[in-house]
């Protein structure tokens, strides 16, 4: 970690420490969502981290980004996760929107004023995204929208949308993005998800029925809004990883801690090669998926994304977190399993990071993909 | 299985009814409030399950473990927190007064315990005696014809609703003086602490029981005093069976429920079961599920046939909790955004069956009791 890395860290361990650690069983149970949670971090800077200081972003890596959303999920997966959401629909615009669209949108997203969402899955097209079904057809002056979008973070507390629409045929080519704030007549939210984990972070439906958007607010050309899509989740991948990660370590500091301090048969089980060998391997993994993500993230910030390394950080860094999160439970026996203490809480927001921004099974599907290429074309 | 008898079959039956129309459909709504389904305890009783394995003269089944891990089987894949609450009752209670009480103890607590009128707890567990059963420190102390208990016990299943709690006190400062009582609700000193909140199984409540000077006739003793050890452990293994019979429940409707979504979820135009990952994902679990019943029923009707041992119990219980929170987990992944939410019940089921790897001692006290016990062998 460079010098800025660690003044990054050190800032949101003492913010998350304060403002957000206090909170989270309440509002885990609760499935609350504190909006001053969020605009605090955007006064630091942390909202719009890798964007363009133009647009009032920060201007930092996506290897500074990964830091600092590590540091953010050791005290809160859903924060961090809707930081990292937020950035997403903020990179989309800054990569390929005009000017206008810039400046319209982009100052009250890095500044935390508001939030972002991606609008891509459906009931009937998760793992399958570019079976789409959600329409926008040509009118005067822009675009009528229809169709409904499935598990939608930050559905309903975001402002500008970024949507995924259908303006062609069948497949890939014929989608279309679409730029849609809160507000627009015709948008609407569905009822709001009630999940295993992230439960802090809102899910919902957001239902478009003859939902009118005017032209200037289309993405690139019609039928590139798969490309966008899928730039989309290249950087998904890494920032997702990046919780993971954060997610694991927090894990692990909580089992090594325990373990020091509780005693059975006369000794800290700490002492035991069992729990040992646990925590053995858990830090091992930790840092490997750490290291993934951070190349993951140094060949983005080059210039060179890899989608292997991507989909290899993903992976790793998520099935990480699963299993160290279900062993910090198991480390801790039955206080565990209880509320009194967060590791349960790890755990249940440690399995959905294995199903978003891509299953694990499309990451392994892209993986194979990457090597059949690399095998056939040398 | 197939060498079920046609009495244990006919329990299956009757119990798969019973899950489908009396828990499964109240499991989502119990689970979401932390609330016990006494409705479905007390039509427990009806089904004559409650003293399973009690002595048909208390109005017991007379059945043995494969019959009672029946019973988990089929409540477990319906409603994993109704069955525990339903464990503690009639294993940890019910049966542990079954094979240790005396006679006029029998008579006066299995009768009410088995029709449901009571309900029943164990308590072990303490906050700083989790793995370390036998260091508890819970007192009981003799004053004339009384015992005086002070002390904790945590993680005691029914505690809130219980009305009669089979206890583990020290009575000796040698480490194995350990004697057992049954405790009434409303026993002077004595009271139900705060319920604890819990990933899962919170259908199933959870509480602490306090023991501040409390009075307990010495009447209530079981058996004679410092000799809790042995049956405490020989409680353990039926236990252990039993609770396993929970994972395997949940591992079966994990199996049952993906194949049902694998043949029904359309991706790329076609059905999701058609791809190789989600068919290995089919395939190993439903081959894990099958080694579970098979390695679970055959001990569990050893067990039935007078061959014991701690080690059999153990590596059940290492085993079938550890493969069923796997199969949960797969079988969440396989459903994608589905299976994360709470529509489905696989999330539900994969936070309950963690209990189990944690619960009547964790996996690493059954690594424990494994490798002691061939250790000991090769020694001997």
């Amino acid at each position: 970690m460079n010098e800025l890395q660690l003044e990054l860290k050190m800032q949101l361990e003492k913010f998350c420490l304060a403002k957000i650690e206090p909170f989270m069983e309440h509002d885990d149970e609760r499935e609350e969502f504190r909006m001053d949670i969020f605009t605090d971090l955007g006064q630091l800077g942390f909202c719009g981290m890798t964007i363009p200081e133009t647009y009032g972003g920060a201007g930092l890596t996506y290897q500074d980004c990964a830091v600092a959303l590590e540091e953010i999920a050791k005290y809160s997966v859903p924060y961090s996760v809707t930081v990292s959401v937020s950035t997403m629909v903020q990179s989309i615009i800054n990569d390929f929107g005009t000017e206008a669209q810039k400046t319209t949108y982009l100052p009250k997203l890095t500044s935390g004023e508001e939030i972002g969402a991606f609008c891509l899955s459906e009931s009937g097209a998760g793992s399958d995204a570019s079976s789409l079904k959600t329409t926008a057809k040509k009118a005067e002056g822009g675009y009528v929208l229809n169709g409904t979008k499935l598990w939608i973070t930050s559905g309903g507390i975001a402002k500008t949308y970024i949507v995924m629409a259908r303006t062609g045929g069948e497949g890939s080519k014929g989608v279309s993005a679409f730029i849609v704030r809160d507000g627009t007549p015709g948008l609407s939210f569905g009822k709001k998800e009630k999940k295993m984990g992230w439960r802090t972070s809102p899910t919902r439906e957001v239902i478009f029925e003859n939902c009118f958007v005017p032209e200037e607010n289309r993405l690139l050309m019609e039928g590139e809004g798969f490309k966008v899509a899928m730039a989309a989740l290249d950087k998904g991948r890494i920032t997702i990883g990046a919780v993971a990660v954060g997610l694991s370590q927090r894990a692990l500091d909580e089992s090594v801690k325990y373990s020091l301090t509780r005693q059975q048969f006369n000794q800290a089980i700490f002492e035991f090669q069992g729990l040992q060998f646990m925590m053995a391997d858990m830090a091992c993994e930790i840092e490997a998926s750490r290291l993934l993500v951070q190349e993951a993230a140094r060949l983005y910030d080059l210039g060179k994304p890899n989608s292997k390394i991507a989909s290899f950080a993903k992976l790793k860094s998520t099935d990480t977190a699963m299993k160290v999160t279900t062993d910090a439970v198991q480390i801790l026996g039955g206080v565990g399993y209880t509320r009194e203490y967060p590791v349960e809480r790890f755990m249940r927001d440690a399995k959905v990071l294995q199903i978003v921004e891509g299953t694990n099974q499309v990451q392994r599907v892209v993986i194979a993909r990457q090597l059949k290429k690399e095998y056939t074309t040398h | 299985m197939w060498f079920f008898s046609d009495e244990e079959k006919e329990l299956q039956n009757v119990c798969r009814d019973f899950a489908a129309r009396e828990l499964a459909p109240f499991a989502e709504k119990h689970d979401h409030d932390e609330t016990f389904n006494i409705n479905a305890f007390k039509k427990m009783a009806e089904l004559g399950v409650l003293g399973i394995t009690a002595d048909p003269q208390y109005g017991g089944a007379g059945l043995g473990a494969t019959a009672a891990t029946i019973v988990m089987e089929e409540f477990g894949k319906a409603c994993a927190g109704s069955t525990l609450s339903y464990l503690a009752h009639s294993i940890l209670c019910v049966n542990n007064i079954q094979n240790n009480a005396s006679d006029e103890q029998k008579a006066k607590y299995l009768p009410k315990l088995i029709s449901g009128e009571h309900i029943g707890c164990m308590g072990m567990s303490e906050p700083e005696y989790g793995s370390d059963a036998v260091g508890i420190q819970t007192k009981a102390k003799k004053e004339g014809d009384h015992y005086i208990i002070n002390g904790t016990k945590m993680w005691i299943t029914n505690a809130q609703y219980a009305d009669v709690a089979y206890v583990y006190t020290r009575t000796g400062e040698e480490r194995k003086n350990l004697s057992t009582f049954i405790v009434e609700k409303g026993t002077p000193g004595f009271h139900a602490g705060k319920p604890i909140h819990k990933m899962g199984m919170r259908s199933s409540p959870t509480g602490e029981l306090v023991f501040d000077k409390a009075r307990v006739p010495a009447s209530q003793l079981v058996g004679k005093e410092g000799d809790s050890v042995y049956h405490m452990m020989k409680n353990l293994d039926i236990e252990r069976i039993t609770i396993s019979g929970i994972s395997l429940g949940i591992a079966q409707a994990c199996v049952e429920q993906c194949t049902k979504y694998a043949m029904e979820r359309k991706q790329f135009g076609k059905n999701i079961g058609s791809f190789q990952l989600i068919q290995k994902m089919l395939a190993e679990m439903a081959t894990e599920t099958e080694m579970m019943r098979t390695f679970l029923y055959s001990i569990a009707k050893q067990y039935d046939n007078g061959f014991r041992g701690p080690s059999v119990a153990a590596m059940v219980k290492l085993q079938l909790p550890k493969m069923a929170t796997k199969i949960a987990l797969d079988a969440i992944q396989l459903h994608g955004g589905y299976g994360y939410s709470r529509e489905f019940p696989l999330e539900r089921m994969m936070r309950d069956n963690k209990l189990n790897e944690i619960g009547a001692g964790t996996n690493e006290v059954m690594i424990m009791i494994i490798a002691k016990n061939l250790l000991k062998e090769m020694r001997d």
